[in-house]
């Protein structure tokens, strides 16, 4: 089906909400160069699925860009110096976690050389003319992975097991404050249309649509200027705009609203033949193919009253959080909450000595007056605004009332684990209940029970088939009794013999006795006849 | 630097219980200053009696259950219960009744329940079926319209009138049977419809000085549907069904079944769509399931109207449909995203 020809119109999903941007406030100043920091901290599981495997020893000499880990298996990423330097320890490190709880990590100390490695593989020019599948496999060791906050490897998403007829690419950047893909498309356009050509050619797909929202004008003119570069190489993509609504730049809402299509709700959306990719991840694309470059660095928006000089900031994997805010004016005396992601689904840690890592956007820093008031909570008292947010059209009240009552079943006929935990139904609840907190403790528990259940049910199958292993030994030892004794029986038939063998024995024993006594006594009357001749 | 954690989502639009309920009271406003014009100051007093008997009862079941005492006395919610009961009580009436009613309702039809949110029914209409099945004569001595009037009481009268009992004949004087009731009684006595609604009593649309009240609680029951405090639906669907079956039998026999718009205009119909029926905790909370329950109440007053013991149906047709509601909640889940079916299979 030719998706674009339906592409003319927008859709719409249920719920969402318009929220103040506050964007301008990291947009006003050009992207920076972060500064080196003298020490990087580089978490091998900084992506989704399995850890990376560190290829390096400890003391050894790195220069920029070297392999430092390579990805485990093959949902995995590698890891590489972003700068050079050599390696101080591979020990676990704070990581951006709200418990700080430490995770394994290479730490690289930087020799302020900033050597480049003489083994990248070299930059391509013409890269749309490539084998899809050398284009994947130069993703896979550039360690790419979603830029958009998610972390997933991209060589994995662009491996085109079914189809992909159309691929979306995700510029919304929906979420309040962020602002790392805006400057990007205002400042690299080009590389991020570059970017997706690859992708589409990657997944052998033709049809692409860019989702920009319309609170970005600038961006969205860079991207048509860019798109009007390539001229030809970009037909069939179409760049649209879509309202700015939050979480309009969730996949599925993004989806929806661009061909209208809704993603099955246990599906995803190659299902669909549609694949989304963001576009921090397009422009990473572009660099590792183009130029050769690895995944080394990535545009973080600092922002937030609780900074001095909100901005954003080109960083090196591993830079200290508190770097970067340094950088940015430092912390002020407003400074009350880090956020590290946005308002709405950020993470808030506990200090800024964790790494930037390549999934992270934003580092927000808010004062109480950006914070949410700490309103004591009251009874929920069914008004129903959660239900008229929600995006995925759940009833946030009722899976409310069963997380809070443990009813974990009733929570999820009501379809808990379709929540995408954007935080819609928390930021308009009249009672301030923290529901999102609720429905994450509900599907907690819910796959602690699920782990716990696997266990008992693999433990009582192991137990199971002990008794049927031990009934089994036991009934073959029988059966092969049984067998060897039929046999001998046989074979005792089969040479005429008695029926028992041991009788047979005794009267072949007596037979031989009898016959014996029968020469003795022939011989003695022979032997008494001689005298008489 | 140490920051403080706390989970997502960071940021609240500012809205808040006690910010619901005073929209609730502002959307008041207008059907309130018609109320006063139309009935005379004897309104206001069973407001201030009402308010006062709320707070009170309020702070003393609060105390007894040892909850915060500023916290719940602030969210409002014993003033919106207060106010919905006193406007719907005669303007005159005694003050025991207003304050016994109020009482009955924040203490037992809210607090024995578990308090705010948890009330399986409408606290003032709790209250206001109790009244009139307790004190039938009291709570259907309606002061006329001013416009059947030589001259409404003031605001003394009214004071005497409501806590001296004032003369009867007074009371008489000023007092008269609603539109509603009229209507049922003439029509019972055999009465054709259209001599009995000729007289003064009856208006333009429904009864004379009620119509006023009823446009503005309308005026204020938009509002408060725009601002989104209120669901559209539930008043959409009570108005809508009543109107369907009001048109079906007036069409079936114009001679002894009054118009449509007679019955959206007179009584407690749009007041009760606006107000009464959408108090979110004892209503149905699903989109689908609000259509339903207002339909449920707009059918229920229409059957109790013509059929039922009380010449105005709306406060049982909520109630009974505060009953239907968490079932009317079971069968209408809305489709989740990506669901073939409505009851979330794909």
């Amino acid at each position: 089906m030719p998706l674009l020809n339906t592409l003319a119109r927008l859709w719409r999903f249920n719920g969402g909400l318009h929220l103040p941007g506050h964007k301008h406030e990291s947009t006003a100043r050009p992207i920076e160069l972060a500064r080196w920091p003298h020490e990087l901290v580089l978490p091998l599981a900084q992506h989704l699925g399995a850890a990376a495997k560190p290829v390096v020893a400890i003391g050894q000499r790195v220069n920029k860009g070297e392999l430092l880990a390579q990805p485990e298996g093959h949902v995995s990423a590698a890891l590489h110096a972003p700068t050079s330097g050599s390696v101080a320890a591979i020990e676990p490190r704070p990581s951006a976690h709200p418990s700080g709880i430490p995770t394994p990590a290479i730490v690289l100390e930087a020799d302020g050389r900033d050597a480049w490695t003489e083994r990248l593989p070299a930059p391509i020019e013409d890269s749309l003319k490539l084998d899809p599948a050398y284009l994947r496999q130069r993703v896979r060791e550039a360690g790419i992975v979603g830029l958009g906050g998610a972390a997933f490897p991209s060589a994995v998403k662009l491996d085109p097991r079914g189809a992909i007829r159309l691929l979306v690419l995700n510029a919304a950047e929906c979420e309040p404050y962020i602002s790392c893909d805006e400057m990007l498309m205002r400042e690299r356009a080009r590389a991020v249309v570059g970017g997706l050509l690859i992708m589409r050619r990657a997944l052998g797909a033709n049809d692409c649509i860019i989702g920009i929202e319309d609170s970005k004008p600038e961006a969205f003119a860079a991207l048509s200027e860019a798109l009007a570069q390539f001229g030809d190489d970009a037909e069939d993509v179409l760049l649209q705009q879509v309202p700015a609504l939050y979480p309009s730049g969730g996949s599925k809402q993004l989806i929806r609203l661009l061909t209208g299509i809704e993603i099955p709700r246990s599906g995803h959306a190659t299902d669909a033949g549609i694949l989304c990719h963001n576009v921090g991840t397009a422009a990473a694309v572009h660099d590792a193919i183009v130029e050769g470059r690895p995944l080394i660095s990535r545009i973080v928006t600092v922002t937030g009253a609780g900074v001095a000089a909100p901005r954003n900031f080109e960083a090196l994997i591993g830079t200290p959080v508190d770097a970067l805010v340094e950088q940015a004016g430092g912390y002020t005396d407003r400074a009350e909450r880090l956020i590290i992601g946005g308002p709405m689904m950020g993470l808030a840690i506990p200090h800024g000595g964790v790494p930037v890592t390549k999934g992270m956007q934003c580092v927000l820093v808010a004062s109480r007056a950006e914070l949410a008031p700490p309103e004591p909570a009251m009874p929920c008292i069914r008004c129903g605004e959660c239900v008229s947010v929600c995006p995925v059209d759940l009833l946030p009240q009722q899976l409310y009332w069963h997380a809070r009552a443990r009813e974990f079943d009733r929570a999820q006929a009501l379809h808990l684990f379709d929540c995408i935990e954007c935080g819609c139904c928390a930021a308009v609840c009249p009672s301030h209940l923290p529901l999102v907190q609720y429905y994450r403790y509900a599907k907690t528990e819910v796959r602690a029970t699920e782990r716990s259940q696997q266990a008992a049910e693999q433990a009582r199958s192991r137990h199971q088939f002990r008794l049927m292993r031990l009934e089994r030994d036991k009934e073959a030892r029988a059966a092969k009794l049984r067998q060897r004794k039929e046999t001998l029986a046989a074979e005792a038939a089969a040479s005429g013999a008695p029926e028992d063998p041991k009788k047979a024995a005794i009267a072949a024993a007596l037979a031989r006795v009898q016959a014996k006594k029968a020469a003795q006594q022939a011989a003695a009357a022979g032997k008494a006849d001689e005298p008489a001749d | 630097m140490r920051f403080a954690i706390a989970t997502s989502p960071h940021v609240h639009t500012g809205t808040s219980v006690a910010r619901v309920m005073r929209r609730v009271l502002y959307a008041l406003v207008p059907g309130i200053a018609a109320m006063v014009w139309v009935f005379g100051p004897g309104v206001l007093v069973q407001l201030a009696l009402a308010s006062l008997a709320a707070l009170a009862s309020e702070a003393l079941v609060l105390a007894l259950r040892r909850k915060p005492l500023g916290l719940f006395l602030g969210d409002c919610s014993a003033l919106v219960t207060a106010w919905l009961l006193a406007l719907a009580l005669p303007a005159l009436a005694p003050w025991w009744l207003v304050v016994l009613g109020t009482g009955f309702a924040i203490v037992v039809a809210k607090h024995v329940y578990g308090g705010l949110g948890y009330n399986p029914f409408n606290p003032a209409m709790i209250g206001y079926a109790v009244l009139l099945i307790s004190f039938p004569r009291e709570m259907s001595t309606w002061t006329a319209p001013r416009e059947l009037l030589a001259h409404t009481p003031g605001f003394a009268a009214s004071l005497d009138l409501i806590f001296a009992g004032g003369a009867v004949p007074e009371l008489d004087a000023v007092s008269s049977a609603t539109p509603l009731d009229t209507l049922r009684t003439r029509l019972d006595l055999g009465y054709p419809l259209g001599e009995t609604l000729a007289a003064p009593i009856f208006g333009v649309v429904g009864g004379t000085g009620w119509e006023l009240a009823t446009l503005a609680f309308l005026v204020g029951g938009l509002w408060l549907c725009a601002k989104r405090t209120a669901d559209w639906r539930i008043p959409a669907g009570m108005l809508g069904a009543l109107a369907v079956i009001a048109t079906v039998f007036w069409l079936l026999d114009p001679a002894r079944h009054a118009a449509p718009w007679f019955h959206l205009a007179s009584g407690a119909a749009v007041y009760g769509a606006f107000f009464i029926a959408t108090d979110p905790v004892s209503a149905s909370t699903t989109p689908r399931g609000r259509l339903i329950y207002g339909a449920g109440v707009g059918l229920l007053t229409y059957v109790i109207r013509i059929w039922g013991g009380y010449p105005d149906g709306v406060a049982f047709a909520v109630l009974l449909m505060n009953i239907a509601a968490p079932t009317i909640d079971h069968y209408t889940p809305p489709r989740v995203f990506g669901a073939r079916s409505k009851d979330g299979h794909d």
